[in-house]
């Protein structure tokens, strides 16, 4: 506990002395290969499309006058909604699963870290399929309900929003399980025993003392997955098949088939001012060095 | 007759093949301040984790006011604990630290307030209540980690090395402090150190344990001057051992052989040629420079220190044993490498029986 304690305190340290040495090559990178990009994007929204589907560098607001349609309206609430289904999904499942590694022996949790790994590190198009490949109605998983008499006609789970959930939720859960575990690790013993000790049973052990220890990395596993389950398009492209379009799904459109350019980055810069809203209401919640990882 | 308010009967515990509590038999007395002494691991932190519930005894019986608590989880059970590492939450208020075992219990809020406002000023940290655990210092910690656990009206109070974190002098301080809560409360206080001093300062009753045995109960003054094995005798204060081999009986007389040479102590239930220790405290060890009338014990002196109030003397003897002698005053006389004689009266000595083991 105090070595972790003191690794921190150095870490600080580090940001603080030798500012200019350490951050500058950082600022340059992210000049370039994040902010420049992310202002042309904003620059983008505010032109015109061309007739061909270029980008003609006029000032003009009619791709935000489309968002107003309902229909951009719909996409975004369906893709917060799937987002926050994710995230919820993500906690519940990775918050036990976190918490038993956590109280394992090092050597055996740094084994189930690994399990968490290994699918993360297998493309995500080849993982994606593959689950396409189990569930089609002729897949093992249709076979399995049928010999199990659960059902005895296939059930369709390929490209409908429970598959897409359930796909978002595998992209996602190493991101919940990290962190999580990160906190619930360096959380004492002693502080559950003492709990114990004063009269609390497990159950208010858990929510007096366990959970509010633990928030830094509650808070820093919902940032790591709500935002990029809201973003991204490739799950719901490939388990969804086009049917299930989210907000990810429409930008690339924009920037590809479509191909308006100032649709996209118009949509793109509204993802962006929604994550950007939920970071600041988050953080008016938690404190900014609670979140870990973040 | 005092009643007993725990029972250790015949308690065991196994960490895997290591046996760390053998077989302990052990009455805690209602009101009493026993200590667990002991050095680090001879299983006196698993004896108190175990009355508290946070080990499984392996075999034996552990009760609470008559009452087994073995299969009880820690929640269960009407003690509390004293943590080494004072264990406060960190993301609570000294108050609400303080007020944790109430607010479980769900007593009204009123009385919540009024006995945390008592508590806290009973252990003089009145106006603290709303810091934070991080911004107290290490006796600060220590006394809200006392105020937390007394507060429910524990039957005993469980106390783990509690100040082993702090410096000497406010160790010494919390001691006095903590013996003179005891008293005031009448709650029974079963406390865990590895320190002698303390131990013998602080208890009403000392527990020795070395290598998961209890080795003996008693007062501190019973410890200190009548200890009753040879890990006691060497633990408890400074202490000159012998090994020898009873030569001769007379009366309450015992003449031993040892490899230093022969010494007289006094005792009873001892037999020619059976094999025993003799213990001699560093103050009750004379030096002449004629062998006394049941002593051949040559030596020679080694070095002086001088520690203020004591001067302790080293002697070497003829088996390249060394003892300690110490005295109030340096005897002017006594130059280093003097050839002396040790002897000393028999009844400052303390035969000690050969333990089975």
């Amino acid at each position: 506990m105090s070595k972790r304690k003191s690794d921190s305190s150095t870490g600080r340290h580090r940001r603080r002395l030798p500012a200019l040495a350490t951050a500058g090559p950082v600022s340059v990178w992210m000049i370039l290969f994040v902010t420049l990009p992310m202002l042309f994007i904003i620059y983008i929204s505010f032109m015109s499309r061309g007739v061909f589907g270029d980008v003609v560098y006029t000032f003009s607001l009619n791709s935000y006058h489309t968002l107003l349609d309902s229909t951009y309206f719909k996409v975004i609430s369906k893709s917060l909604e799937a987002a926050l289904l994710t995230t919820v999904l993500c906690l519940a499942l990775g918050y036990p699963f976190a918490y038993y590694i956590a109280r394992k022996p090092p050597e055996t949790a740094s084994k189930l870290i690994m399990l968490i790994m290994i699918p993360f590190w297998t493309n995500s198009l080849m993982r994606l399929n593959s689950w396409l490949l189990l569930f089609q109605t002729s897949g093992p998983v249709n076979a399995f309900l049928q010999w199990t008499g659960i059902t005895d006609h296939p059930v369709t789970f390929i490209y409908t929003d429970a598959l897409v959930i359930l796909g978002l939720i595998t992209n996602m859960l190493p991101f919940a399980v990290l962190p999580l575990y990160s906190s619930i690790e360096k959380l004492e013993n002693s502080l559950l025993e003492a709990s114990s000790d004063l009269g609390a049973t497990p159950g208010q052990t858990f929510l007096r003392v366990t959970l509010p220890l633990t928030f830094p990395g509650i808070f820093s596993a919902i940032i790591l997955v709500f935002i990029p389950s809201l973003g991204i398009y490739t799950v719901s492209d490939i388990l969804g098949g086009g049917k299930v379009l989210y907000i990810g799904n429409i930008i690339r459109n924009q920037f590809g088939s479509i191909r308006n350019w100032p649709l996209g980055a118009a949509l793109s810069v509204l993802l962006l001012v929604i994550t950007g809203l939920l970071i600041f209401i988050y953080t008016r919640f938690a404190k900014i060095e609670d979140m870990e990882v973040v | 007759m005092s009643e007993s308010i725990v029972s250790l009967i015949d308690v065991e515990k196994r960490f895997g093949s290591n046996l760390v509590v053998r077989k302990m038999s052990l009455e805690i007395q209602r009101g009493e301040f026993l200590t667990l002494l002991g050095p680090s691991g001879c299983g006196k932190t698993t004896t108190l984790r175990m009355i508290a519930g946070f080990e499984d005894a392996t075999s034996g019986i552990i009760k609470v006011q008559g009452e087994q608590v073995e299969d009880k989880e820690p929640y269960q059970r009407d003690v509390n604990t004293v943590f080494q590492n004072y264990s406060l939450f960190p993301h609570m208020t000294v108050y609400d630290n303080v007020a944790y075992g109430l607010t479980i219990k769900k007593v009204p809020k009123e009385e919540i307030r009024r006995r945390v406002t008592e508590m806290l000023a009973l252990v003089q940290l009145a106006g603290y209540d709303k810091r934070k655990p991080d911004a107290l210092s290490g006796g600060q910690k220590q006394r809200v980690a006392i105020a937390r656990a007394l507060i429910n009206n524990p039957k005993v109070l469980l106390l783990d090395e509690p100040l082993g974190a702090l410096d000497l002098k406010l160790r010494k301080q919390m001691q006095i402090e903590l013996k003179r809560l005891q008293k005031k409360l009448g709650i029974t206080f079963v406390y865990v150190t590895h320190d002698q001093e303390e131990a013998l300062t602080m208890s009403d009753r000392i527990a020795v344990m070395n290598a998961g045995i209890l080795e003996q109960v008693g007062t501190p003054m019973e410890i200190y001057q009548y200890p009753k094995t040879r890990f006691v005798a060497g633990f408890i204060g400074e202490s000159n051992l012998f090994d020898g081999t009873v030569k001769a009986v007379e009366g309450n007389l015992i003449q031993v052989e040892t490899s230093a040479g022969l010494l007289t102590t006094c005792g009873q239930g001892f037999q020619p040629g059976e094999e025993m220790h003799v213990s001699i405290r560093p103050e009750h060890l004379e030096i002449s420079r004629e062998p006394a009338e049941g002593f051949a014990l040559p030596g020679k002196i080694k070095d002086f220190t001088y520690m203020g109030t004591m001067v302790k003397t080293a002697l070497d003897m003829a088996d390249g044993s060394e003892l300690k002698f110490s005295r109030f005053e340096h005897d002017s006389r006594l130059r280093e490498g003097d050839p002396v004689y040790v002897f000393w009266r028999p009844e400052k000595s303390v035969p000690i029986k050969k333990s089975a083991t």
